[in-house]
C-alpha cells in the first residue's frame, strides 16, 4: 500500500551557500529506483525532513529533465531550515513528494511570459526562468521583474546579469533601498510593471513573493488589461502533510498544498489579502 | 421516514432476550465488540461482551455547555443520543506514529513505515449522524489521490450496527441537515429499538448474511408503525436548525460581520468543538525523539483551527485573533466543505454546542450572521 506519509532517504550531493541566509542542496534518492521514477513540474514542492528535527515544504528549483538529481534552495527561516543549513555533502534527509500543482507551463507555450518576484530570492520562479531559457524557442519574450527591499537582499545577482544578455529577455530589478553601485531602478517592483508594453493577446504572468506585493502587482497587471486567467501566483501556508489531508494550509475552500501552491488568480481572488485567510 | 425508506428496510423482529445471542454472533465471528458504556458520566465506546454493560434507561440531557445522563424507567438500551465522541477516534487516531527512524552507525538513517495492527471490530449503536460523518471522513481520508493507509486499515476492520434515534437531545438538529434521526446509509446492520425488542435489517452484503442467519420473523405492520413513531418523536423533539446549503454558502459574504467579534469575545479558543466534531480532520505532525537520540518517531496528532500553530508559518501567525479562528472554523465547516466535498461538513449532531465550555451555539451564530435573527431554541 503506497504511503504518502513515508519519506525516502536522499543524500546531499552538493551544497551551495547562495547568500548569508540562503543555501541550495543538490539531492539524490539513495534508492535508485525511487530516483528513476521521480518526476515533477516547476512550482511543485517536496517535504524535507531531518532526522528528529522536523519537516518543511520546499519548492524544487532544478529542471524537470535533470533526472539524476534535484535541487532545493532554502532560506533559513526557523528551527528546521536552520538545522538543514548545517548539513554537508553525504548527509541524509528524508524526502516526500513531489506535491501540489506547478506552474501552467503548457499554457505558457507560445506566450510572452512576465515573471514578477519580490522579497528574498523567489525559488519557485527561478525554476520557471531556468525552464523557459532552456526551451527558449517555445516561448515569446520573457520579462523578469524582481524587487528587493535592500540591494544586499538580491541573490543570484550574476544570474540576473547573465539572463539579461539572452535574446528576448528583459531583466529589470528594483531595490527599495539601493546602494550607490546599484545599476538598476530604485523603487518597488510594481513600478517596473508599468514600464512593460504587453501584448495582451499572448501574455501570461507568474507571481511569487509577499502577498501584499502580489496584490499590488495583480492590480497593476489587471489595470494594464490582463485577464484574471492570465495571472498566476504561488502561495505559502502552514503545511504538515503536503497532499491535502492535514487541513492546515486551507485558504477558503482551497488546499494550498494540493490545489496549489500555484493558483490562477481567479481561483483565490476572494481570499487573497483578506485578513485571516 | 418515507414509505420508500421503510419498504427498503424489510426488517425482522428480534425479541429483547435474543440481543445477547446477537452480540455473541460477532464474538464467534472473531470481532471485538464495542458498544455504548457509561464512563466518566458520559457515553463512551468500550469493549462489551454482555448486554448488561449497556446503559439501561440512560438518557443524555444536553444543552449549550451541558451534558447530564439521567436514568429513566423505560429500560431502553439506546435512549441516549450520543457521547462526546463519534466513531472518529477509532479511525483517525488522536495521536499515532506515521514512521519510525533509526540513526545507523554509519550515519545513514533507516526509515520504517509504521501501520496500525487492528482486530475486526463491530460497533453496536452507531447513530445516523455519526454514519453521515463517517461517510464524509471516508471521502476525506480515502477518496483522495493519496488515501491514508492508517485510516484505511482501521476502516476496513469495522462492522457497523446502527440504531435509529428514538429521542433527540436539545442540541440535536440532524433533521435540518438531512442526516437523521433515522438511519440513512453506511451501516452493515440497521436496528430500531421498540419497547419489547428490536427491528433489524441488513445494510450491506455481510450484514445481510448475518441477519439471514438469525431467521427473524418479518416485522408486523404494528411494529413497522412503532418504528416510524420512534423516529418521528425524535424528529419532533428537535428545535435547533441550520438553514439550507445555498444559504450557508453566503457565510463567505459575511466575513466582516460584527458577530464574529461577539463570538470571539466569548470563545476560549480551547478546541473542544473541533475535538468532538465527527468531521473535523485537521492534524499536525512532529518528531518525538528517544532520550539516547538514536531513534525518532514522526507523530501526528489532532490539530484544531483554534490552536496557535494551525495558521503559523515560522514567526508569522495568520489568525492571531480568536474571532478569526472561529470564522475559519464556521466558514470552512459550513461553506468551504461544500466546494471540497459536495456538502456541508455539519451533520447536525450538536456536539460542538454541548461540549463548548461557554455554550457557543453554531446554529445561533449562523442565524445571526445570515441576519435571520436568533434560532428558535
Amino acid at each position: 500500500m503506497f504511503d504518502p506519509h513515508l519519506p525516502h532517504s536522499a543524500v546531499i550531493d552538493r551544497r551551495v551557500q547562495e547568500s548569508p541566509g540562503i543555501f541550495s542542496l543538490r539531492l539524490q534518492y539513495v534508492d535508485t529506483h525511487v530516483q528513476d521514477i521521480f518526476e515533477f513540474q516547476p512550482g511543485q514542492f517536496n517535504m524535507l525532513s531531518l532526522f528528529g528535527v522536523g519537516e518543511v515544504p520546499i519548492s524544487i528549483v532544478s529542471d524537470p529533465d535533470d533526472s539524476h538529481f534535484f535541487d532545493h534552495t532554502i532560506r533559513v527561516a526557523g528551527r528546521v531550515t536552520e538545522a538543514l543549513s548545517r548539513l554537508q555533502p553525504d548527509d541524509r534527509v528524508g524526502i516526500r513528494g513531489p506535491f501540489g500543482r506547478g506552474w501552467p507551463m503548457a499554457q505558457a507555450e507560445g506566450q510572452d511570459v512576465v515573471v514578477v518576484t519580490g522579497g528574498l530570492g523567489c525559488a519557485p520562479l527561478v525554476s520557471v526562468i531556468r525552464y523557459l531559457l532552456r526551451r527558449r524557442d517555445r516561448f515569446g519574450d520573457i520579462h523578469i521583474l524582481q524587487g528587493v527591499k535592500h540591494e544586499d537582499d538580491l541573490i543570484w545577482r550574476r544570474q540576473y546579469e547573465t539572463w539579461s544578455r539572452e535574446h528576448g529577455v528583459n531583466v529589470q530589478l528594483a531595490a527599495d533601498m539601493p546602494g550607490k553601485a546599484w545599476p538598476w531602478q530604485q523603487g518597488l517592483v510594481t513600478e517596473l510593471i508599468n514600464t512593460l508594453d504587453l501584448n495582451l493577446e499572448k501574455t501570461i504572468s507568474m507571481l511569487c513573493g509577499p502577498e501584499l506585493m502580489m496584490l499590488a502587482a495583480i492590480a497593476q497587471l489587471r489595470d494594464m488589461g490582463l485577464s484574471d486567467q492570465q495571472i498566476w501566483l504561488s502561495m505559502e501556508r502552514n503545511m504538515q502533510c503536503g497532499f491535502g489531508q492535514c487541513g492546515c494550509c486551507q485558504v477558503g475552500p482551497k488546499f494550498v498544498c494540493k490545489d496549489g501552491p500555484v493558483f490562477c488568480y481567479s481561483e483565490v481572488a476572494d481570499f487573497l489579502g483578506a485578513k485571516g485567510f | 421516514m418515507s414509505a420508500q425508506h421503510i419498504a427498503a428496510r424489510r426488517p425482522g423482529f428480534m425479541e429483547r432476550e435474543r440481543l445477547q445471542g446477537f452480540l455473541d454472533v460477532f464474538r464467534l465471528l472473531g470481532y471485538r465488540t464495542l458498544g455504548p458504556v457509561v464512563e466518566e458520566e458520559t457515553i463512551q465506546w468500550r469493549e462489551v461482551d454482555t448486554i448488561d454493560a449497556l446503559p439501561t434507561g440512560v438518557h443524555a440531557r444536553q444543552g449549550a455547555g451541558e451534558y447530564h445522563l439521567e436514568v429513566q424507567s423505560d429500560n431502553r438500551l439506546f435512549a441516549w443520543n450520543h457521547g462526546p465522541q463519534a466513531i472518529k477516534p477509532l479511525l483517525f487516531s488522536a495521536e499515532e506514529t506515521l514512521w519510525h527512524e533509526r540513526l545507523m552507525a554509519d550515519g545513514q538513517v533507516d526509515i520504517k513505515q509504521t501501520l496500525p495492527e487492528v482486530k475486526p471490530t463491530a460497533i453496536f449503536g452507531v447513530r445516523a449522524c455519526d454514519l453521515a460523518a463517517l461517510a464524509l471522513q471516508d471521502r476525506h481520508f480515502l477518496s483522495q489521490q493519496n488515501p491514508d493507509p492508517h485510516y484505511r486499515i482501521r476502516r476496513e476492520a469495522l462492522f457497523l450496527i446502527g440504531v435509529d434515534c428514538a429521542f433527540s437531545a436539545a442540541t440535536c438538529f440532524c433533521t435540518s441537515t438531512g442526516d437523521g434521526p433515522s438511519l440513512g446509509e453506511g451501516f452493515d446492520i440497521g436496528m430500531a429499538e421498540l419497547d419489547d425488542g428490536y427491528l433489524a435489517w441488513g445494510g450491506s452484503a455481510k450484514g445481510g448474511e448475518i441477519i439471514d442467519g438469525l431467521s427473524l420473523e418479518p416485522a408486523t405492520e404494528a411494529q413497522l408503525n412503532s418504528m416510524i413513531q420512534e423516529t418521528d418523536r425524535a424528529a419532533a423533539q428537535q428545535h435547533r436548525f441550520l438553514p439550507g446549503e445555498t444559504e450557508l454558502k453566503q457565510l463567505y459574504d459575511k466575513l466582516n460581520h460584527g458577530h464574529w467579534d461577539e463570538v470571539g469575545e466569548r470563545c476560549l479558543s480551547c478546541g473542544n468543538c473541533t475535538a468532538v466534531c465527527p468531521t473535523c480532520f485537521c492534524y499536525s505532525t512532529g518528531y518525538q525523539r528517544t532520550l539516547d537520540g538514536r531513534s525518532a518517531e514522526m507523530k501526528r496528532q489532532w490539530d484544531s483551527c483554534f490552536s496557535q500553530t494551525h495558521s503559523s508559518m515560522g514567526q508569522f501567525m495568520l489568525r492571531r485573533e480568536t474571532a478569526l479562528r472561529y470564522r475559519q472554523w464556521l466558514t470552512h465547516k459550513l461553506a468551504g466543505w461544500q466546494e471540497q466535498f459536495g456538502r456541508s461538513g455539519c451533520v447536525g449532531c450538536g456536539r460542538c454546542i454541548t461540549w463548548c465550555p461557554v455554550g457557543i451555539d453554531l446554529t445561533q451564530a449562523v442565524a445571526a450572521l445570515l441576519d435571520g435573527g436568533l434560532a428558535d431554541v
